[in-house]
Formats: structure tokens, sequence, C-alpha cells
């Protein structure tokens, strides 16, 4: 009898177990982390939740690479795309929470400013080449961006040729106008068309919600010399339109039909040469040159919209991206976070990774890049142009932006008006920005 | 047996309560605090009342997706059932390679939800595009027409299964005795078979009620909610608002909807049950 008893609480204390097995591992993911007590002496420990999806096998070497030099454990953890904030909220309320996470700009900020040290005087800090690259929370320095990304409309330019044109014919919005209209003019007899599909897809639809709408912002900032606001006025959105229409009617497909087109779709047209002009960033370099462009074909060149003095001005630069060190992790593993941080952007095995599988960083001693967008950028740079900052990431919230793309969809096809880009693009800005604050 | 089974009842019941108390209980009952909170993470939460409620009732987004969601639900309960009955109807008649069409139509039913809603929206856009009309994000009719026909195809196949397991255990006797009273088709129907499937509708059309109120990933990855919100369901509404704003009140009005959302699909479900299991004949 007794035996029998026995066997029950040893099979339900089995059964139980089997049950919560699952539960422990959910924090997967290749990680390189290995015995911190016996490996000489180091303490603490890093956890970086990853933002970006492209660049994770690149963390997890360097990853592995400092913990085999330091013996200090280092997982990352990628969150997949599009789902950073959801991962983020559940993953810091763990037990074993990010160390180091990601925000993007002051925004973002919001949302997070609890669980963020202050990384003032640290050595991270002290490594960056200007306290423009810090992100501020009253006197805290609450985030350190970590790579700078230039974003333009990206040609062909053999294309660009074969059409006629030398890149150097295009310095304004009517030049850029003028050189569309005339390959849409002859689009069946070149065998391309000038852009490609500005899709507005999920996976597509920021280029236009947000990086496009970032220059009507810009140029409102500038005449007002102000870098937020609470009301947009707009004054700049008729030049909005103007890029947006010349985007939609130049285009491989129509207007109607860029609902349904995805970021891929935008990529493969003009990796296939289906077209000249394609909006895009710095970030796009490895992925056109991986589909068998070279780089004697490329250029980007910057978004004209008809406003201020386009002269002078170079490609949309500026950082959305900020690593800030959990407030909440315990005093070894922040020390630990901050350790491998700079040791990420100053050793040469760091700084190299960094700058070929991130872009440029903001860092004294950055290893230099091969990417040729961002070389074209510091070409406009060097030449006297202005970059036009990022501005975006004063938007009000990610609703705003949706607000926005839905009635640019709209008006593309046709079943809403410019008007209705207007109105969620000024009242949705004074509506979303009461509501967040 | 059932001795044994009365001795060792915690090695049976134990690990489920354990896992559905840590799976579901806990999660809930925090989920209920946190509806009075206003919090960025669960561990920093400060209670607020009933605030988050008095929004999320005067949200209209979440009425409107409230309403869209009822009506989806209504149209798709309707549709999936009386389609799927019909199917298992046709395939318990003894027809040649019935096997093979019951496995083509549960089918579906073993691809995921995300996969469907971006096969399906491709599929959907071509077919508008030729036509000449607006794509899914742009017209919320169409959205609607789109999730209800994805949801059809998903589902049909699913609740045939049930109904084929509902008619075959009708015993023949009373169809054969039916026949020689001389009972017409539609009266064997009726009269007989219907009645003695209550039970296999009530769990029909209690699965596709909530599955109706509860669709997620179909609808993010069909319409996403586009055009403007209009094709939002209730489920959508409340990720949306969770995570496409900033600021920290935001999470707790998302849980407050949360919190409604599931009274409602509780609500609904527990009437419907009422409704068909008093239908319910004993065989």
């Amino acid at each position: 009898m007794k035996r029998k008893n026995v066997l029950a609480l040893g099979l339900i204390a089995m059964m139980t177990a089997a049950t919560f097995a699952g539960c422990g591992s959910s924090a997967s993911g290749d990680s390189a982390t290995g015995d911190s007590a016996s490996t000489d002496g180091a303490s603490g420990k890093v956890y970086y939740l990853n933002f970006k999806p492209e660049a994770d096998e690149a963390w997890q070497e360097i990853a592995k690479q400092y913990t085999e030099e330091t013996g200090v454990p280092v997982t990352v953890i990628t969150a997949a795309s599009g789902t950073y904030e959801e991962t983020l909220s559940s993953e810091i309320v763990k037990d074993e929470a990010p160390t180091l996470f990601q925000v993007n700009g002051p925004v973002g900020l919001a949302n997070w400013k609890d669980y963020c040290y202050d990384l003032k005087g640290s050595s991270l800090y002290n490594e960056l080449t200007s306290d423009s690259f810090a992100l501020y929370d009253g006197d805290a320095v609450a985030g350190i961006a970590y790579v700078i990304e230039s974003y333009g409309i990206i040609t062909n330019t053999k294309l660009l040729e074969e059409a006629g044109y030398t890149i150097d014919d295009i310095q304004g919005f009517d030049d850029l106008k003028k050189v569309a209209e005339d390959i849409t003019a002859r689009s069946s007899e070149l065998g391309f068309s000038a852009f490609t599909s500005a899709g507005m897809d999920g996976s597509s639809d920021w280029r236009f919600k947000t990086h496009l709408a970032n220059l009507p912002i810009y140029f409102e900032y500038q005449e007002k010399g102000i870098d937020s606001t609470d009301a947009i006025e707009g004054t700049y959105l008729d030049n909005y339109k103007q890029i947006w229409d010349l985007y939609i009617n130049n285009a491989t497909c129509k207007p109607a039909d860029l609902a349904g087109k995805t970021g891929d779709d935008a990529e493969n047209e003009f990796a296939e040469r289906k077209a000249v002009f394609y909006q895009n960033g710095s970030w796009e370099y490895a992925n056109l040159t991986g589909k068998g462009m070279t780089d004697d074909e490329l250029a980007m060149i910057p978004i004209y919209v008809g406003a201020g003095d386009e002269k002078n001005q170079g490609l949309c630069t500026g950082t959305e991206n900020f690593w800030c060190v959990n407030s909440e992790a315990s005093d070894e593993d922040i020390q630990a976070t901050i350790d491998f941080l700079t040791w990420m952007v100053t050793s040469d095995a760091g700084t190299k990774m960094l700058a070929e599988q991130i872009g440029v960083i903001p860092f004294k001693n950055a290893a230099d890049t091969t990417n040729l967008f961002v070389l074209n950028d510091r070409a406009y740079t060097e030449a006297g142009k202005t970059p036009v900052s990022w501005n975006f990431t004063t938007m009000p919230s990610e609703e705003w932006k949706n607000g926005v793309g839905s009635a640019l969809t709209a008006y593309a096809a046709g079943t809403g008006s410019w008007d209705d880009v207007v109105s969620a693009f000024v009242d949705g800005w004074a509506t979303e920005y009461a509501a967040a604050n | 047996m059932e001795k044994a089974i009365r001795r060792y009842w915690p090695v049976f019941v134990l690990p489920t309560l354990a896992a559905f108390s840590v799976g579901f209980i806990y999660p809930f009952v925090q989920g209920l605090y946190l509806s009075f909170c206003k919090f960025t993470t669960i561990k920093k939460a400060t209670f607020i009342g009933f605030g988050n409620y008095a929004y999320a009732f005067q949200d209209e987004s979440f009425w409107h997706s409230f309403w869209f969601t009822a009506l989806f639900t209504v149209v798709s309960t309707v549709l999936i059932n009386v389609i799927a009955f019909a199917i298992a109807l046709a395939l318990t008649n003894k027809i040649k390679g019935s096997n093979v069409f019951r496995t083509v139509f549960f089918m579906p039913n073993l691809i995921g939800g995300i996969v469907l809603g971006y096969i399906w929206q491709i599929l959907l856009n071509c077919v508008l595009s030729l036509m000449e009309k607006p794509l899914l994000a742009l017209n919320a009719t169409y959205g609607f027409i789109g999730l209800t026909i994805l949801m059809c195809w998903q589902q049909i196949g699913y609740m045939m299964i049930i109904y084929i397991a509902g008619l075959q255990s009708i015993p023949d006797d009373y169809i054969e005795a039916a026949k020689i009273d001389g009972a017409t088709t539609g009266q064997i129907l009726f009269k007989i078979k219907i009645p003695n499937v209550m039970p296999s509708i009530t769990i029909c059309s209690f699965l596709t009620i909530t599955n109706g109120f509860k669709l997620f990933d179909q609808n993010l990855a069909l319409t996403g909610g586009e055009p403007a919100h209009a094709s939002e369901m209730l489920a959508l509404n409340i990720y949306n608002t969770f995570y496409s704003r900033s600021g920290a009140q935001w999470k707790g009005y998302g849980q407050a909807k949360a919190v409604i959302f599931c009274i409602m699909v509780i609500l609904i479900s527990m009437i419907q049950l009422k409704i068909t299991k008093s239908k319910e004949v004993q065989q």
C-alpha cells in the first residue's frame, strides 16, 4: 500500500516537472554564454536584446569572441522584425532581463525612461565623438546612439545613363521631375520605369509615412528654428504631395495597386533593373550588392521636394537607434554591459563588425566603412552640403504614422483625397501629441 | 477501476491544475489587477482605479471594432456551420472517395492563421486588381468579405469533421424506421438528423462564435485593420492600443479593453451554450 503511495507521489512529481520543463528555456536563441565563475574571475554578464534582425549573426559572432577574450558571458537575442516593443515589454520583467536594449529616439524613450541607466561620464559615453549623439532624459544620458544612417533616393546610374542623363543633371525637385517624367514617357521603349513601386504594405510603408514625411517636418522645424512641436502646421505639405505624386505616377505599377506592394517587391524591382530610382537607406547596400548590383551602378541622391536650398541639400542623415543600459540590472551586470559596449566601440574587432554590419558609428575609434551610400553621404558633406536631419523621432506615435500611411494609400488609389492626408498629418499630430503627453 | 481513479486522482488532476493555474488563472488575475493600473511593464504598475475602463467605454474605435467583430461573427458562424453541415451530410452518404474529400476539406485547418492571411491577401488583391476594384487595404467592405471567405475556407473542414462524427452516431434504426413510416428526406433531416446532432451543433457554434470574436492573426495579416482602422476587429484593436502608442497610460487602456472583451466573449458563448444545449435530445 505504502509503495503505491510513493509511486503515486513520484508520478505526480514527474508529470509536474514535465509540465514546467518548457518554461525555463523561453529565452532561447543562440547565445554565447559561458560559466562566468570559472574564467579569470570576471563577474557580471551581458544580455543584449537586439533590434536589427539583419545583424543577428554578426552579433552572435562578436559576442562569442568577447566571451572567449574576457570570460564575460554575452547573450544576444534578436526580436523578430517589427516586434521589438512587445519582446522588450515581456523580457524586461523577467529575472534574467536584458541588461542592454534600445529605444528609438525621444518618443521611444517616453516608454522606457524608468529603465534607463544614466550613462553620463561612463567609458562608453566618453567615446562618443559628439554630445549630440546622446539621448537625454533631463540631464541624464539615457541612451547612446550607435549608428548613423543615411537615406535618400538610391539611383541606378547605368539605367539613368541609358535614359540620357547623369546624376549631375539632378540638382533639385524640378530636375528630378523632368527626368522621371521623361523616363515614364519613354518607359516602354527603354524597358524600365523611373521609380520602384512605392509599396504601402506594412513591410514598406515606413519609407513614406516615416522617412518621406520627415522632409516636410524638417523644413518646418528649420523655418521655425525648433526641434520638436506639439502641433505641426504642415506648411510644407504641398511639397510632400509633389514628391508623392511623382513617386506614384512614375512607378512600375499603377497607383491603385500600391496598397498591396511590399518592401521586397520594390527591392527586387530595383535589383532586377526595372526602375532607376528607389527610396531607401544605407542599410539597403548589403541587400542590393547581395542581389548582384555593383558599386559602379549605384549612387544615393538627396530627396528633393522643392523646398529649402536644394543646391546645398544633402542626404537625410541621423539616427533613431540608441543603446540603453537597464538600470534595474545588478551593478555587476551594468558594469559588464558598459565594458562590453566600450570594447565594441574601441577594439578592432568590435568597431570593424559595427562598421561593416551596422554602418557608421559615432565613436572616436570607429573603423572605416565600405558602404557606398555612407561614402556618398560623406562626399556630400565634404562638398559643403547640409544633411537633412532625422526629425521623425519626434513624431508623436506609431498611431500617427499609421494614420498618415492609410491616408497616403487611399489618396494614391483614388479612394481618398489629399485633404485626408493633410488632416491625418496636422490634426492627427495634435491629437496624438495630446494623448501621449 | 473506478476505485483506482478515486484513489489516484491527484496523478490525473494536479499536473493539469498546476499548468492551468500558472498558464491561465495567475495571468488572468494579474491582468484583472493591471486593468486598474497605469503601467509600462507589469512590475511597475500604479493603481489608478476605474480610469482605464472609463476611457475604454468611450473610445469610439473600440465600439467600431466591437460592431465589426459582432457582425463578422454572426455572418461567419452561420456560413461556416451551414456549409460544414451540408458537406458532412454529403460525405456521410456512401459516395466514392469520401475519405479523400474529408482530408481535402480538413487540410486548410492545418495552416497557421498568419500564413493564410498573407496568402489570401495576395490572392484577393490580384482578383480585385484584375476587376479594377480598390484593394483590401482600401475598402473595409472588401476586407470584411475577404475575412469571411478566409475563415470559411479555414474552418469549414474542421466543423465538418465534428458534424460527420455526430451524423455517424445516429443509430441506423431511427432512419430505417422513419423510411418505413414513409418520411421524406426533408423530414428525416429536420425531425431526426438535426435533433440528434444537436450536441455537435452546440460544439461547432461555440467554436465558431468564440473563434470569430477572438480572431486576431488572420485580421492582422489580411487587412491589418486598414483602411484607417475600419476593418479592425476587437483583438487587433486591443493590440494596437497596447503597442502603437507611446506613453504609459495606453497599456492600462488596452488592458481594460481586454478585460471587457473577455467578459463579452464569456457572456455571449454562455448564452449560446444555454440555447443550443436546451435543444439537445437524449438518444
